[in-house]
């Protein structure tokens, strides 16, 4: 084979008696590279849907929280006699809270980019930090569910607390949720790399968990500022 | 040789198609360091000032204040955490989003005036009745 091509200027030329050969060689390497082109658009279509199936899924959880989030509204001051808000929440316990979950939102996007750029040691260690933060978020906010029922303010105390219970709990289930699938991806990565199929579900995750964060700050905003300001 | 010389010069223009799409991917989803930065301090410090508004009791009317801090940073997260914009390629994913939000506040805009109305026009004896 290297004696029947010779390289002119940097084009490739072939001695005569080679060039039937060459053209079906040529031709098969076309359709291979046909099968390639539509494997990667045929990829980018399912990945654009698999995107699209997610963001409804999303938008059904919204109307899920909304629905808890008008319970709340509703039942709120309505405490049968027992602990309202304002004697409850402790706004700065909240605000480290917050903290955690915004920043690891902000690392899980950090994820994203890295796995954008094809890093995937970097992709690990953002999503590891995201899941750190994540579980502050959760430990605390068990922590936070324990001191309320020792003290008596349990879910069974009063229409307020019912509320405040199912709202923030469903919130705190997605999060727990969402830091399993973050360990099943991280282990993902670091088996299979950063594959199309890989990286299409860690954008899902990534949604899921800005998803999760935008409902943080109406449960903050709602539930305990409100609660303490009124 | 004429064909050899056609399938390779056509072979690189090709490639750079490929990058070309891919880039053009890429920005389709914003993703850049700045826009998260950009977002995340936004995003803090509409969480702070409505947090210090309310530990410090300093001004009157504060739930407004809170509830425009709440729409402020949701808006923030999805330009800049979720990426929705206007573009063609994202139709759908807005047309799902709007109409979330149009189901989301008559679901609880619709629940807290029907309830509060309930409320205001109860008898006042059937309030307290139960309770004591």
């Amino acid at each position: 084979m290297s004696e029947s091509i010779v390289m002119h200027d940097g084009a490739l030329a072939l001695k005569p008696g080679y060039v039937d050969h060459a053209a079906d060689a040529l031709r098969d390497l076309r359709w291979s590279r046909d099968a390639i082109d539509f494997q990667v658009e045929h990829h980018h279509d399912v990945a654009a849907t698999a995107q699209l199936g997610f963001w409804l899924y999303l938008m059904s959880d919204c109307l899920l929280f909304s629905g808890l989030f008008a319970t709340y509204s509703v039942l709120s001051g309505h405490t049968a006699g027992g602990p309202s808000g304002q004697s409850l929440f402790e706004l700065p316990y909240v605000l480290v809270e917050t903290m955690f979950l915004l920043v690891s939102s902000f690392t899980c996007g950090l994820a994203t980019l890295a796995m954008g750029s094809g890093r995937r040691n970097a992709t690990v260690g953002w999503l590891a930090l995201t899941f750190l933060l994540g579980l502050g978020f959760v430990g605390m906010e068990v922590h936070e569910f324990a001191h309320l029922i020792a003290i008596g303010a349990g879910p069974s105390h009063s229409a307020f607390l019912s509320s405040f219970f199912t709202l923030v709990a469903t919130h705190g289930l997605h999060v727990t949720c969402g830091l399993i699938w973050m360990a099943v991806m991280m282990a993902t990565v670091l088996k299979k790399g950063l594959t199309p199929s890989t990286q299409s579900r860690l954008n899902c995750l990534s949604l899921f968990w800005h998803f999760l964060d935008i409902i943080w700050v109406g449960v903050f905003s709602l539930v305990y500022l409100f609660g303490v300001a009124h | 040789m004429n064909v050899a010389n056609e399938a390779v010069a056509g072979h690189a223009p090709h490639a750079r198609v490929v990058h070309i799409e891919h880039g053009a991917h890429a920005a389709a989803h914003g993703a850049t360091h700045k826009q998260y930065i950009v977002g995340f301090l936004l995003a803090i410090a509409l969480t702070v000032v409505p947090f210090a508004l309310v530990m410090t009791h300093s001004v009157a009317g504060t739930p407004l204040f809170i509830a425009g801090f709440a729409v402020a940073q949701i808006l923030v997260h999805v330009l800049y955490f979720l990426h929705v914009n206007g573009s063609e390629q994202q139709r759908w994913n807005l047309t799902a989003l709007i109409y979330t939000a149009i189901v989301v506040g008559i679901v609880m805009g619709g629940s807290i005036w029907i309830m509060h109305h309930l409320y205001i026009n109860m008898m006042p004896g059937m309030m307290h009745g139960s309770m004591d």
